[in-house]
């Protein structure tokens, strides 16, 4: 079928001319420049969110470069006068640190297998989104630098020069990258692209070239404990105002307790969960849930965040943002944590947390106390996914649930890249979702699960000034919606991520407007049949139920 | 950094066409340039209705309140806001009234 809004973006990789470029590419990759225009770049950081980073790292000076207004689309960013060796230098430290950049710089034989892979090269039709070329960005420079081959044959190795336009071409391309991994699972010696987008990344920060929609939200996580900025009356309150409209919808109060002593479980989740739409019925269903089991546990206004957006910037702040979460659990004296349905975020607890904030000795493995369970996946971690722990109450027979309150509903499921690639929580949602709702339905094999395709828009790249870009990344993942939305009558696209719960929404609004985005969590919260609750006529977001309408 | 001059006065935006300075810069003349940009009628009761208690409520917070809580406060269902305001309660509303635009995942 047709499909006009395709059309008019002119989605068609062979023929037609790039966003980036605005051209089919007619010269060889390195003689293409990138040119900055309105609608294809991120917003610069402003001054005064580098310089209170800067301030907020200042045992590890140099990180963020100098603060300063600049222009993205003049040819003058205001950079150091020794960027270049900022930069080289900056590569060296990394080679020697990072076993694994050193390893993925040397061992590509650009065989190809990820090139068609990656949903920014399917979305944009420009080649330098090939995963093998945007890793190339780096490459030639490492070669140039740091290899013999690259020294004395030039570009006839594959190398080139640290120029000016080299790093406008890294500012490009390694923000039109989500770090999402898909074409990892493609590589036949695994290269991680994210890693070395996460490298050029780091690399640009030194020289102070950098976007607000991730310095702003890490600066207020900073601040505040979370990436909006909601401060602990306001976390506090909205919760509050959530619980009303709980209680007008099943007839329950509930009363949750904030930075609680010597609760049993300490519960973090992004904090867009509890400030927009959709995820504030997301964590509706966390508070129906936990109340159900009767949970001992508390909110904390301190680590008020699940998210990170330090991993989008570098290794330092990533692990100063992460910090809270142990601090606080040692300060509540709690015995482990469960965290909320986030994406990136498990990126950061999964892989990183307990070595780069740990060891958390003082907690325990966490054991469900309704179940009896122990998650040894988070012995070291001691933080369980909620759907971890709610796909375990399901399998213990611990939730009265009346699936037919989700009747409404007709759902498929997107794996985050984060939870799906990164951790392998594969089953889990699917068992919830098995439980929950009676109308579940799959989209293509090769667009879910470790080959899921991502939302176009994570990694800090959820900003509104390059909605063009973000709906053509997203493209291959609304395609496969779109699928099951005509075949199957799918009317519900469920994900366990608060990026995408915001980038899908806007995604799905303009490629399949049919379908509405919720979290799992939300249909759980639907689904539960609580003691003492009245009859209930809506589900969470008092959209009528079926058989309720009039 | 941009700046818009309207009726002999300078304000500092961001790229976004928010104040930078937020409430400090703001005046009614701001109001009024936002109304046009923004392509709104009359100004009317309900138009500053949702102005004032979307400054009242950043005063006490620091931040825009949840849409929901905009909704409540004021008594406007979110179609009547987005009648008053078309670009939306934060594209427009929070424009008019002075706010920041929210960020992180939403």
């Amino acid at each position: 079928m047709a499909n006009l809004k395709a059309d008019e973006l002119g989605v068609k990789v062979a023929s037609d001319p790039s966003l980036t470029t605005g051209a089919v590419p007619a010269k060889d990759w390195m003689d293409t420049p990138a040119v900055f225009e309105p609608g294809n770049y991120c917003y610069q950081g402003k001054s005064e969110k580098v310089e209170y980073i800067s301030d907020a790292l200042k045992n590890n000076p140099g990180l963020f470069g100098e603060p300063r207004d600049w222009d993205i689309e003049s040819e003058d960013w205001k950079l150091p006068e020794n960027w270049k060796e900022i930069i080289i230098n900056g590569i060296k430290e990394r080679l020697d640190k990072f076993r694994s950049f050193k390893i993925f710089m040397d061992c590509c034989v650009r065989c190809g297998a990820c090139a068609d892979k990656c949903h920014f090269f399917l979305g944009t039709g420009d080649p330098k989104n090939m995963p093998v070329l945007r890793a190339e960005l780096m490459r030639s420079i490492y070669r140039n630098e740091f290899t013999k081959a690259g020294k004395i044959l030039g570009r006839l190795a594959g190398a080139r020069e640290m120029t000016f336009a080299v790093l406008k071409e890294w500012f490009m391309y390694f923000y039109q990258c989500t770090e999402c991994r898909r074409c990892s699972v493609f590589c036949p010696y695994g290269i991680d692209t994210a890693e070395i987008t996460m490298m050029g990344r780091e690399l640009l920060h030194l020289v102070g070239v950098n976007t607000n929609w991730i310095l702003e939200p890490a600066s207020n996580s900073n601040r505040t404990g979370n990436h909006m900025g909601l401060q602990p009356h306001t976390l506090k309150e909205n919760v509050e105002y959530l619980c009303d409209d709980i209680e007008e919808i099943t007839g329950i109060r509930i009363t949750p307790t904030w930075n609680r002593k010597g609760a049993e479980v300490l519960f973090i989740t992004p904090s867009a969960d509890v400030f927009a739409e959709p995820g504030i019925y997301t964590a509706m269903g966390y508070l129906l849930l936990f109340e159900h089991i009767g949970l001992d546990y508390t909110w904390s206004t301190y680590a008020s965040e699940g998210g990170n957006f330090g991993l989008f910037t570098n290794n330092e702040l990533m692990k100063k943002l992460n910090a809270k979460m142990y601090a606080e659990a040692k300060r509540l004296g709690v015995k482990w944590i469960i965290g909320g349905e986030c994406g990136h975020m498990w990126r950061v607890l999964h892989q990183y947390m307990d070595t780069m904030n740990g060891p958390a000795d003082f907690l325990e493995v966490p054991k469900s106390p309704i179940t009896g369970t122990v998650f040894e996946n988070a012995a070291t971690t001691k933080m369980v996914h909620i759907s971890e722990f709610t796909a375990d109450l399901i399998k213990h027979g611990k939730l009265k649930l009346d699936p037919s309150r989700n009747d409404h509903r007709k759902v498929t499921f997107h794996d985050s890249c984060n939870t799906s690639r990164a951790m392998g929580m594969l089953e889990e949602p699917r068992e919830i979702l098995k439980a929950v709702v009676n109308n579940f339905q799959e989209m293509p094999e090769n667009t879910i699960r470790e080959t899921t395709f991502c939302c176009g828009s994570g990694t800090g790249l959820n900003t509104g000034e390059i909605m063009d870009l973000r709906m053509r990344a997203g493209l291959p993942r609304a395609n496969a919606v779109q699928y099951v939305h005509e075949k199957n009558d799918v009317n519900t696209l469920g994900c366990v991520c608060a990026i995408d719960r915001a980038t899908l929404s806007a995604l799905i609004d303009y490629w399949v407007p049919e379908v509405q985005v919720c979290g799992l969590s939300e249909l759980v919260g639907n689904a539960l049949v609580m003691d003492g609750e009245k009859e209930k006529e809506t589900g969470l977001r008092f959209e009528a139920l079926e058989g309720m309408e009039g | 950094m941009a700046t818009i001059d309207h009726n002999g006065k300078t304000y500092n935006v961001d790229e976004d066409g928010f104040l930078t300075k937020g409430m400090e810069e703001w005046d009614q003349g701001w109001v009024e340039y936002v109304k046009a940009s923004e392509g709104i009628g009359d100004l009317t009761d309900e138009h500053n209705k949702v102005i004032d208690t979307l400054q009242e409520y950043y005063k006490k917070n620091g931040i825009a309140p949840m849409v929901r809580i905009l909704s409540k406060t004021t008594g406007f269902p979110l179609k009547r806001i987005y009648e008053l305001f078309p670009s939306g309660p934060g594209k427009g509303a929070c424009k008019m009234a002075g706010l920041p635009k929210p960020t992180g995942c939403v």
